[in-house]
């Protein structure tokens, strides 16, 4: 074999082996780099009520709700397989509405509530101007 | 691609198109940014910040272009020593290190008004982050490689093959893990999710970006190539 292919066949059979280490190594990783927990995670993992994590899904359809505080509002999350109850008191971020992405960062009270101390929203992938609202939500899946 | 072996060939081939590459490219790029981000539509749900997405998106993808052009260049270099690959390699780094930080930049401004943070650790923004770290390193390392005597550039080719593990990463890392970042709206597959109205703006500006970064890598070569001359005149005329 020329010089050229012996390197040629080590360099191929390295990054072969290479991305298949990185792949191994980023499967066994799934759950720890997971950003956040689903609803249906939270009710598999069943933390402790001092355990900091991050629920994250889609706010329910109606399901926004103020405290007479006025400062206090309260929500559902749901992944369309569970749903976790919110209690947040704080500012929301703007893009924070129902039926779109929400991260909660806070701690999973014994009742099953979710006691958040932030609130990040999550946007989608879709981009498209105000006048074409509704009709890509129809097809667009809801994640 | 060994015919462009003698400098000489590709100083002739690489003039002309530094020229056409730069220009085309910044006027499209320019073009297309005013062209979406200015009298381009704005977003149902973000307004206004879908704007950066014009100046955003294309120097995401730039900035991992260019850890793929280095990691091609590397892998021409070791198989088949071919001469030009290594200043190729060498020069996609400070353009795409540029990117990768105007992709972090303008995507942490655009994330404080729509995700209510400047920054967070998820999967996407890591990983993107350490291609950064990693361009900074591939730039300090072919330097001080570059400076040794009989160095043939084999570190930073290695290291710029190896780096390469994080573009796959930062791709599927908003499919592989829960992320605060978005999934990918556009793919060869399934087609796109943003409106038309944007979409063409975008790739547009990608395009024009894309040339720019093709004239700004053809530019540092024929400097590398040129220093090289100047060196080894310099030391002919020493040696006299």
């Amino acid at each position: 074999m020329k010089a050229k292919n012996q390197r040629l066949t080590l360099i191929l059979l390295a990054t072969a082996a290479m991305i298949g280490a990185v792949l191994l190594a980023m499967s066994a990783m799934k759950d720890e780099a997971a950003y956040f927990y689903s609803p249906a995670d939270l009710a598999a993992a069943r933390p402790g009520p001092d355990q900091a994590l991050r629920l994250g899904g889609m706010v329910a359809d109606k399901s926004i709700k103020r405290a007479a505080d006025g400062v206090t509002i309260t929500f559902t999350v749901t992944d369309g397989k569970a749903q976790t109850p919110v209690t947040f008191t704080g500012i929301a971020p703007d893009l924070f509405k129902e039926n779109s992405g929400v991260v909660a960062e806070g701690k999973l009270r014994t009742d099953g509530v979710f006691v958040a101390d932030n609130i990040l929203a999550k946007h989608d992938e879709r981009y498209m101007p105000p006048e074409m609202d509704g009709k890509m939500h129809k097809t667009g899946k809801v994640e | 691609m060994h015919a462009f072996a003698n400098p000489a060939r590709f100083l002739t081939l690489a003039r002309p198109l530094t020229l056409w590459f730069g220009w085309i490219g910044g006027v499209m790029l320019v073009a297309c940014i005013i062209w979406g981000a200015v009298l381009g539509p704005e977003d149902y749900l973000q307004g206004d910040t879908v704007r950066i997405m014009y100046i955003h998106v294309p120097a995401a993808w730039l900035g991992m272009a260019g850890w793929s052009g280095i990691a091609v260049a590397s892998a021409m270099q070791l198989i088949w020593k071919h001469p030009l690959a290594g200043v190729a390699a060498r020069a996609c780094a400070v353009p795409g290190a540029v990117f990768a930080a105007l992709c972090l930049a303008t995507g942490s401004i655009w994330g404080r008004p729509a995700w209510g943070t400047w920054w967070e650790w998820d999967g996407r923004l890591t990983s993107m982050l350490v291609l950064f770290f990693l361009y900074l390193g591939y730039i300090a390392l072919s330097a001080a490689e570059h400076d040794g005597d009989g160095a043939d550039g084999r570190m930073s080719a290695l290291f710029g093959l190896v780096g390469a593990v994080n573009l796959p990463i930062i791709h599927f890392s908003v499919t592989w893990w829960n992320t605060l970042h978005q999934g990918q709206s556009i793919s060869l597959m399934g087609g796109s999710k943003i409106d038309a109205s944007m979409l063409w703006p975008l790739l547009g500006a990608a395009l024009g970006a894309s040339l720019l970064f093709g004239a700004i890598v053809l530019m540092r070569m024929r400097a590398e190539l040129a220093r090289t001359k100047v060196e080894a005149r310099l030391r002919r005329m020493a040696a006299q």
